[in-house]
């Protein structure tokens, strides 16, 4: 089923959560709402579910307008941050709920019901589990039961709100997968919430960035981090170095040096000429020599060598902390050592307005 | 690894701690308690026999206990509605109702008793618009229940109040979203999650009613055989120098509390085990 929504607006109190908004969710999509917390990404979610009303606008399931529509018809699953698991009932009674709660005359055997809560938990793979209770489970464990109990109802769309959020870096992971092959399976349109740029990166379809209540760039993974339609995402997704300088008459000032740079786009604050460059970590390349106008001095305070990349640390001339990340090979090649001097070379870089 | 017997805790005072809960135990409660048992001790088994099973004493118990029993069960459901309307909603002067539930405590309980009989007197203000519906609740046992209905409601509000306050909105939307009706969540997801602070509730205020004595001797008028309490009873007996007699009576009241206690926290322990376990 697909989901569009028209000039969602949502205030609490002065506080705007959700600012005039449009998406159109095509339907078997799985997208990400990615933004820091604050963004209005979950207002947004639970709007859609219907658990909040929005100020104006309108939701649309399937091009019909849905927002007369109450929650329990809506025929949409949600999956909540903590999971919302009822304590005081087994996880097989957790997953019936939903068919248990369907009026009599439409309501399944309790045969057919054994049988699909069955059938759901050896779907997340919790079959071996269904006399527990919650409490008695992990996080990952009852995160799965949590989604086995949304699918239950067989919801036309499934929205999950930071569903990996609370679990540790390893389950995260697997869980990840596994949600992306389930997806695949069941071919649901499913929108979750995350701050995480990589769980949105790795999972999504489409991922819709947010910032204060307004979408910055929808697109694909690829689309959102390579081709970044402002400063925003490109800060947001993956770190990167931030240098404030100046453009003067087309050239770029960092502190005092001039620094000649290609494939620019240079928008600089048209009265005070303000600038900020930001390059990523790994678009950064140490060089022993100065070359010209393209590289800048710079001092190594910190060497980390732990990891597929080793992640160097150094201050500009003008003062600013500047990350570096290089290979192993070019690492041991250059053999730096803690305040050693050497000239940076960003490989390419984007420049954006001064905001202030 | 040698094997640990002594358990190691985090916290060290675990002797002092017990000790002086013991020592503190005993002479608050115990002590005076088991006087009471010393003093039963001193009358054989007829002499007990009687002071227990006269047909006023059973008559006193009778009413005590279903008084008691009638007191919190009302004060469990109407208690709850003025937790649930405090925790849920918000309007005016609900910290002024808040306030208002803690009065029962502080209010002493003779001042309770004249109030109400007073206003429930068939020329009170209120009992005189029950009493052309042939309703008498000042000295009737209605009114002993109405007395131990007003003591007993604090315990049942404060009791559910915090419980209701942590039980998150999201179980309620988990289910809407699962599509339960309102009364379908209320019944399978909300109420589930405070039975154990409502058995807690329905206890203290039991306990409570079952030893009130300030505002029942207002109301009830004390017709023996009719409308007259074990504690009062009690008090009468003690009035004619019949110690022992009064001691027995109590003996038997106490242990009857106390194994309805003992079952409620049994019933309360089972029902909050799986939601904590």
């Amino acid at each position: 089923m697909s989901i569009e929504l028209r000039n969602i607006a949502k205030k609490f109190g002065d506080f705007v959560a959700v600012d005039n908004l449009n998406l159109h969710i095509e339907t078997g999509e799985l997208v990400a709402l990615l933004g820091l917390s604050g963004s209005g990404k979950t207002t947004l979610l639970r709007i859609i579910a219907g658990l909040e009303t929005p100020d104006t606008g309108e939701v649309l399931f399937h091009g019909e307008d849905a927002s007369d529509v109450s929650v329990r018809e809506r025929k949409v699953g949600f999956v909540f941050q903590h999971y919302a698991l009822f304590r005081h009932m087994t996880v097989f009674e957790n997953v019936a709920f939903g068919l248990r709660v369907i009026p009599r005359r439409a309501r399944p055997a309790e045969a057919a019901i054994a049988r699909r809560v069955h059938e759901l938990l050896k779907l997340v793979q919790l079959d071996f589990l269904a006399d527990r209770y919650p409490s008695q489970l992990s996080g990952g464990q009852r995160q799965r039961v949590a989604l086995a109990r949304t699918l239950a109802v067989e919801p036309k769309v499934l929205l999950l709100d930071e569903p990996f959020g609370a679990l540790d870096a390893k389950v995260r992971q697997e869980l990840r997968r596994w949600l992306r092959r389930l997806h695949d399976e069941i071919k649901i349109t499913s929108v979750f919430v995350t701050h995480d740029q990589e769980e949105a990166l790795e999972l999504a379809n489409r991922i819709v960035v947010m910032n204060q209540g307004r979408i910055e760039q929808i697109g694909s993974a690829e689309e959102v981090y390579h081709h970044p339609a402002n400063a925003f995402v490109y800060n947001f997704l993956g770190n990167v170095n931030l240098f404030h300088g100046r453009i003067e008459n087309g050239r770029v000032f960092l502190g005092d040096t001039a620094v000649e740079l290609e494939n620019t786009h240079a928008h600089a604050h048209p009265e005070t000429g303000k600038a900020v460059l930001y390059v990523r970590p790994h678009l950064l390349e140490i060089v022993m020599k100065p070359n010209g106008k393209q590289t800048f001095p710079a001092t190594v305070k910190s060497i980390n060598p732990a990891g597929p990349q080793v992640k160097i640390e150094l201050v500009a001339e003008w003062g600013d902390m500047v990350q570096v990340e290089i290979d192993h090979e070019r690492y041991q090649a250059l053999h730096l050592e803690p305040g050693a001097n050497v000239f940076l070379r960003p490989k390419e870089q984007k420049l954006f307005v001064y905001s202030i | 690894m040698a094997s640990n017997t002594k358990r190691s805790n985090v916290l060290p005072g675990f002797g002092l701690t017990l000790g002086f809960t013991l020592a503190y135990l005993g002479i608050v409660v115990l002590i005076p308690i088991s006087t009471i048992f010393f003093k039963t001790f001193t009358l054989t088994w007829p002499q007990f026999w009687a002071a227990v099973a006269s047909p006023r004493t059973i008559a006193a118990y009778r009413l005590s206990f279903s008084a008691s029993i009638a007191g919190a069960l009302v004060n469990s459901v109407f208690g709850f509605i003025v937790a649930w309307s405090l925790v849920r909603y918000e309007f005016p002067g609900k910290s002024l109702i808040d306030v208002m539930v803690d009065l029962p405590f502080a209010l002493p309980t003779s001042v309770a008793g004249i109030t109400l009989t007073a206003i429930y007197a068939s020329n009170g203000w209120i009992g005189r618009y029950l009493a052309p519906l042939g309703i008498k609740v000042a000295y009737t046992p209605l009114g002993v229940a109405v007395a131990l209905t007003f003591v007993g409601l604090p315990f049942v509000v404060r009791t559910i109040q915090p419980v209701l306050e942590d039980l998150d909105q999201e179980y309620e939307e988990a289910a809407a979203t699962l599509g339960a009706s309102r009364l379908q969540t209320f019944v399978l997801v909300i109420a589930p999650a405070l039975i154990p602070a409502l058995l807690t509730g329905f206890a203290l205020a039991f306990a409570r009613a079952l030893g009130e004595y300030g505002s029942v001797v207002f109301i009830s008028g004390n017709m023996p055989m009719h409308t007259e309490v074990v504690p009062l009873l009690i008090m009468s007996k003690l009035e004619q120098f019949d110690y022992a007699g009064a001691t027995a009576i109590a003996v038997v009241m106490l242990t009857v509390s106390f194994l309805i206690l003992l079952g409620v926290n049994v019933l309360q322990r089972w029902s909050s085990r799986r939601l904590t376990a």
